[in-house]
């Protein structure tokens, strides 16, 4: 995305097939340190997964050695484990807690600063400079990045610092090879194959060879790949990746069924289950700091002690904080009860109505992440075998 | 080359103009842009207004002085508006918008017109009986129905007096209580919908006040025959970025900020009743 | 008009033209009818006061009535108005029948004032004619009482 004017190939270096968007290439493991470093070269920071405090998390690049090889995690309801492979494979695990949008849509971030002067004040804004290239982006995170892309770029006023932020992106994306334990991107048809939004995608092939099946996904990903030691796919190799990601969406550690879904939670906003699962939710937020679709954020203005100078900044927020909804002296959400009500039925049905997609990928980070183990599939499942006790009738949206 | 659009999220300086003490707390500003044009808004519309250091509050349009002027009736509730109130003549007030939905004074057009107001809601409508009374001809019969808390704290008494010396626009206000030197109707809202005669099949009500006065009129209205996609509300919610991307001001699936404040009655009436949504 | 008098006839036909008695049987006009009376208040005076025995309820026929409450040390609190086709008054309905506030004109007032105890008796004998009368009250005192909570919300006021 954005990158192919500026390059020139250079010269000397040898490319054996001829690119296009949609060529498929295969590189060998080490020439992902040549990866790195072209991107490096064209001034992005590359971003990818590491290992750090027992999690893999997503952190600067430089080396080949900074990516977990060799490493795969074991996630279920309320429990992350990293553990080692038998193999060394580069990509081998799921998501971690974090997904991309803490590079996209910061956690503070401020948006302007303003000066007195005299009785009257100036403002003063900067624009984010930096450019961003993640490396390993999984399918349901791209889908992920799509729908924060309607959120902030699809509606009547972008958010310009998103924009600046995502116009000069490079993605490459990675195919699943294994799914998590609180995957279910299959019910979401968020993968595991990654189809579009990336500029480059890999498939990790561990057979004699250590080798990635490289799909070029735009103009821009072809002027990288141009200058990557690579031969041309051949139908073996297509098969073999091909084969990796059926493995995996056989795999799925979790299922939702989304038949419906947007009328069936709309008609049981008072469905006994909320009162259920609100006894064991602990309304701690970490659902919505993981979820990479979650966008709520906050707006602070505060000034200096000399009250010369004020800055506004803008934070993540969640919905299940008490105060997220405050209005006049008390917040219309007090219950732990509709705040859960309210994000479940947000991400996946309200959201439909709104950016005409669901707000879920089915990464499960949020059923990992929850210290309690509440299982977003679980809470649809539960009031879709009882949806008479809702006792409503479907709406139309907004 | 078009001038780029100002950055929604940067608050525009404006001077404050006139002010104007309409009640113990609360104040009309009027205030204009230090550069450029003031924007064109419609009846119902709101601005973030940012008070420097303290931070910015939605606050409804409650008229306009001139072209380029917006007023705002604010009343001190908190450190932001209470900030805004005590705003003097040519201090600098930062402005965002405007956001939101409208009142539907276009489609009213061959109506009658009921303006239902309670409290501070009859200053988010006073653009809109502003709109209807200079273009009179175009309108059936035209009702402002209004209640405060009590004589003493009605919202622009002044001009409610005028509006009412027309011969041409039924005003009637109540007051929650009262002492002996007011000779007008106490009670509450509704009531006063039950006194008033209008045609339900071509009237189009305008509601705007605090939520639960809201609930109770469209109760009385419902009952005096309105239909609900006839009947038009201001909803209100926190709001942080008024540009739908913050998350907080969702009422069920829609954005107060963007698909409000002014909602059609029957799109929401279902949310409108739950506790808690 | 009648500015004065009690004549049954007369009333009867003032009564059966009042909103509160629409679709009332003819023997049952009558009935009631035996027991009203008419009213003129100047502004100013009062139906009634606190404490007072209920001997009567009103209908306005034309004018305007203020409900008040006094509290030593304070103006009297006005909590409501009524007016024309309006009804004031439910405590001669139930023991001890009296008034818990003052009734105040506060313009010129014509009423019909209708005997709490001849009223009561005639119910008692003729139970059709006493489920009629509570079939009318009923719907009045629920939306006062609705419009009472409204206002004790104090909607208005400052969080």
């Amino acid at each position: 995305m954005g990158v192919g004017e500026r390059l020139r190939v250079p010269e000397n270096m040898a490319t054996k097939a001829e690119i296009t968007v949609g060529a498929k290439l295969v590189i060998a493991r080490d020439e992902l340190q040549s990866l790195i470093d072209v991107l490096a070269a064209l001034t992005y920071r590359v971003l990818g997964p590491t290992v750090r405090e027992g999690a893999i998390v997503y952190d600067e690049v430089k080396r080949l050695e900074d990516l977990p090889a060799g490493w795969t995690d074991r996630q279920d309801a309320g429990t992350y484990r990293l553990e080692k492979r038998s193999d060394a494979a580069l990509f081998g695990y799921a998501v971690g807690p974090q997904s991309w949008k803490q590079f996209l849509h910061p956690p503070v971030e401020r948006l302007w600063q303003a000066r007195r002067e005299g009785e009257s004040f100036a403002v003063e804004q900067d624009l984010p400079r930096t450019r961003f290239a993640f490396l390993g982006v999984r399918a349901c995170e791209l889908h992920a990045i799509a729908i924060q892309d309607k959120v902030f770029l699809g509606g009547r006023y972008q958010d310009t610092r998103y924009q600046s932020r995502r116009q000069d992106n490079f993605v490459v994306a990675v195919n699943c090879a294994q799914a998590g334990g609180t995957c279910f991107c299959v019910s979401m048809q968020c993968g595991p194959k990654a189809d579009t939004g990336f500029d480059l995608a890999l498939t990790e092939l561990l057979r004699e060879r250590h080798e990635f099946l490289l799909e070029v996904g735009s103009v821009g990903g072809i002027a990288v790949a141009a200058q990557l030691k690579s031969r041309a796919a051949t139908p073996v190799d297509t098969a073999a990746a091909d084969s990796v990601v059926t493995r995996t969406a056989g795999q799925m550690g979790r299922a939702l069924d989304t038949s419906g879904i947007k009328d069936l939670l709309q008609a049981n906003l008072e469905h006994p289950r909320w009162d259920e699962v609100a006894e064991r939710c602990l309304s701690c937020a970490n659902c919505t700091m993981v979820c990479p679709t979650c966008f709520c954020t906050t707006v602070e203005d505060h000034t200096d002690l000399l009250n010369q100078v004020a800055v506004r900044e803008r934070k993540w927020d969640s919905c299940y904080t008490l105060d997220f909804s405050y209005l006049h002296g008390g917040s219309v959400r007090q219950q732990t009860r509709s705040r859960y009500r309210q994000w479940m039925t947000h991400k996946l049905a309200h959201w439909i109505d709104q950016f005409g997609t669901s707000g879920c990928v089915g990464c499960g980070r949020c059923i990992t992440w929850c210290p309690v183990g509440i299982d977003i599939t679980q809470e649809a499942a539960a009031i879709r075998s009882t949806p008479d006790a809702g006792k409503g009738k479907p709406r139309g949206g907004p | 080359m078009a001038a780029a659009q100002p950055d929604p999220m940067v608050s525009q300086l404006y001077r404050v103009g006139r002010v104007r003490r309409e009640l113990t707390d609360t104040v009309t500003l009027e205030v204009a842009p230090m550069a450029g044009a003031r924007p064109s808004f419609e009846p119902g519309q709101f601005n973030m207004l940012y008070a420097f250091g303290v931070g910015e509050v939605a606050i409804s349009i409650s008229g306009a002085a001139d072209a380029n002027s917006f007023v705002h009736t604010v009343r001190d509730v908190g450190a932001v508006s209470g900030a805004i109130t005590r705003l003097e003549p040519g201090a600098t007030v930062g402005v965002r918008g405007p956001f939101g939905t409208g009142w539907p004074v276009a489609s009213a057009q061959g109506s009658d017109v009921i303006f239902v107001a309670g409290g501070l809601g009859l200053a988010p409508l006073r653009p809109a009986v502003y709109h209807v009374l200079a273009n009179r001809s175009r309108y059936g019969r035209i009702t402002l129905l209004f209640g405060s808390r009590s004589p003493k704290d009605m919202l622009f008494r002044a001009e409610l007096e005028r509006w009412r010396q027309r011969l041409d626009v039924d005003v009637q206000v109540t007051v929650d209580h009262a002492d002996a030197d007011w000779h007008g109707h106490v009670g509450v809202v509704p009531a006063l919908i039950r006194r008033v005669a209008f045609d339900s099949c071509e009237a189009l009500a305008l509601i705007c006040g605090p939520e639960v006065m809201m609930r109770y009129t469209v109760n009385a209205l419902a009952e005096a025959g309105v239909a609900a996609d006839r009947i038009y509300l201001s909803m209100e919610r926190n709001m942080k970025c008024a540009i739908g991307v913050c998350g907080h001001c969702q009422f069920g699936p829609t954005f107060v900020c963007k698909d409000g404040p002014v909602m059609r009655f029957d799109r929401v009436a279902e949310i409108f009743a739950m506790r808690e949504i | 008009m009648r500015a004065r008098g009690n004549r049954v006839e007369g009333l009867e036909h003032i009564l059966a033209e009042h909103p509160f008695f629409a679709g009332f049987s003819v023997e049952h006009s009558r009935l009631v009818s035996g027991c009203a009376r008419n009213h003129r208040y100047d502004a100013g005076t009062y139906l009634f006061r606190e404490s007072t025995p209920a001997n009567e309820f009103f209908l306005i026929r034309h004018g305007q009535v203020a409900l008040e409450i006094v509290s030593p040390g304070q103006a009297p609190i006005v909590f409501a108005t009524l007016g024309e086709g309006e009804i004031v008054g439910a405590s001669w309905l139930v023991p001890p029948y009296r008034w818990t506030y003052d009734a105040r004109a506060t313009e010129l007032t014509r009423a019909i004032g209708i005997d709490a105890a001849c009223l009561r008796s005639k119910c008692e004998a003729d139970h059709h004619l006493g489920y009629e009368m509570m079939k009318r009250f009923l719907p009045i005192l629920i939306q006062r009482l609705q419009a009472t909570r409204l206002q004790l919300l104090d909607v208005y006021g400052k969080r």
